[in-house]
């Protein structure tokens, strides 16, 4: 009897062990993300891709932030991400100096390719459901479930004319480095190297050419910087700056915000490479 | 794809200066966002003291240079004389004109010295021949919005020969480092009356 009045009764108390995290899980993302104001006609995904598409319409009136390259590793060492600084709208360089690293937290970084706006906000939005996550369960979050936040976020956009390719590299306890690639189409799966960005193909070049996993940390700065350079140098929509980050165990390190044309002449001359560029006339 | 006078990507500018004419263009020779050359100069020499600049297709601006080689030496075989910058220009515009409704995707500019006046003369054109007079300077390619803007700010009259290269020459390099499509080095030349000097700028290689 005790059994069946307990099966049919309410608890007096809300079950406290449905946690905030499961909650949104069960009720959708919370309001900040279900804020946004639509345009009030019948179908503002077409409507605004129309707008914004400057691929099939030059003339389109609202220009986005396009152009990058970025790639990320693992090695022995850990992971070394390397991105450029250029952001386009059309042939116009809206800027050489825009930081496509976004620091999570000490031990996660998260890479912008695509809209540059939709990059920017995700990923803080990503870095504060991290910081949550943290609060919530008094430990880091993973990269899988990190990445698994970012994800499941722009698949619930689908459609609507995100634009995204990262990447979410970090290091913790569970898994030990890790790697994930996840773009506004839903994808997102785990790897040892990628590259996104218009400048992509550029970087996978030179990385596959050169690429070990035994390889030193020194080395692997410098092919990760080697690669970013190629792209700068061959793919209009890439170039400015090159940043250059290595995780490790106990979190990651910055290797610099440098100038790529001092380190172009000096790999050029030194080395040798890039003789296709022409240092004296005829 | 775009518009054709985008696809290569290229700029191109020309100035006055006191008894002397400059005009610089980029090297980039591009298919959209992939660079194909760093060493495609857009300026051709038409003699000693004219010089013609192209911009835009550079299918057209191969075949267009070409054109006006063939038709400045039968020039030359005729009259038994260097044509002069001003003859060249109404050349150029009545060529480009014959193309009316099948254009060469080209933006010229025509840069010299009148030898008989020792007058400085500069011009642009259209893609069909419509030729734009200037006093100060011309700009003409992907960058020409930018090169607008720095050439609006930096140029004043009557620059010697050296300041007029210093003009031209950070002219030219600000405007194409924000113009996805051009630079990658320049090529710039300061014409006087009886001597042409040509010189290789390095530029950013991004």
């Amino acid at each position: 009897m005790d059994t069946l009045v307990a099966q049919y009764s309410c608890p007096a108390i809300e079950d406290t062990t449905l946690d905030a995290e499961q909650d949104e899980l069960l009720h959708g993302p919370d309001a900040l993300s279900l804020n946004f104001s639509l345009p009030p006609i019948a179908q503002p995904s077409s409507w605004l891709r129309a707008m914004t598409d400057d691929a099939s319409n030059p003339n389109c009136p609202i220009k986005i932030a396009h152009g990058t390259t970025t790639l990320a590793f693992r090695f022995k060492g850990g992971i070394i991400v390397c991105t450029d600084s250029r952001a386009t709208q059309g042939n116009w360089i809206a800027s050489q100096t825009v930081k496509k690293v976004i620091e999570i937290n000490n031990s996660l970084l998260g890479t912008m390719a695509g809209g540059a706006a939709d990059c920017q906000y995700w990923l803080a939005y990503l870095g504060m459901q991290c910081r949550l996550h943290e609060l919530r369960n008094k430990r880091r979050i993973t990269v899988a479930a990190a990445s698994k936040i970012l994800a499941n976020l722009v698949y619930s956009y689908k459609g609507m004319g995100l634009s995204m390719g990262t990447m979410c590299a970090g290091v913790t306890p569970q898994e030990g480095p890790a790697l994930y690639y996840v773009d506004s189409d839903g994808t997102r799966m785990a790897g040892n190297m990628f590259c996104v960005g218009s400048g992509q193909t550029f970087a996978y070049g030179v990385l596959d050419a050169e690429y070990r996993y035994e390889m030193e940390d020194e080395e692997a700065l410098e092919l990760g910087r080697r690669s970013i350079l190629a792209a700068m140098h061959r793919d209009a929509y890439s170039g400015g700056f090159i940043n250059l980050y290595h995780v490790k165990e106990d979190g990651w390190v910055k290797h610099g915000f440098s100038d790529m044309n001092p380190i172009f002449w000096k790999t050029k001359l030194e080395k040798g490479e890039f003789s296709n560029v022409t240092a004296d006339m005829e | 794809m775009g518009s054709p006078f985008s696809m290569n990507g290229g700029a191109c500018v020309a100035m006055v200066g006191k008894d002397c004419v400059g005009i610089a263009c980029d090297l980039r020779l591009g298919m959209q966002a992939l660079t194909v050359s760093n060493n495609f100069p857009k300026i051709f020499g038409i003699n000693d003291s004219v010089y013609l600049g192209l911009t835009g297709l550079a299918t057209d601006v191969a075949t267009v240079s070409d054109l006006f080689r063939f038709k400045v030496n039968m020039y030359r075989l005729r009259e038994e004389r260097n044509i002069s910058p001003d003859t060249f220009a109404n050349l150029v515009s009545t060529s480009l004109y014959e193309r009316r409704f099948g254009p060469y995707f080209v933006s010229p500019v025509v840069a010299g010295i009148n030898q008989t006046s020792g007058k400085p003369f500069i011009c642009g054109f259209d893609s069909i021949g419509c030729i734009d007079f200037a006093k100060d300077f011309i700009v003409s390619g992907t960058a020409s919005d930018q090169l607008f803007g720095m050439c609006e700010g930096l140029y004043e009259p009557d620059l010697g020969p050296d300041e007029l290269f210093e003009t031209l020459s950070q002219a030219l390099l600000s405007a194409v480092d924000r113009d996805a499509l051009s630079g990658w080095g320049a090529h710039v030349y300061i014409i006087e009356k009886d001597k042409v000097t040509k010189r290789l700028l390095k530029g950013r290689q991004d």
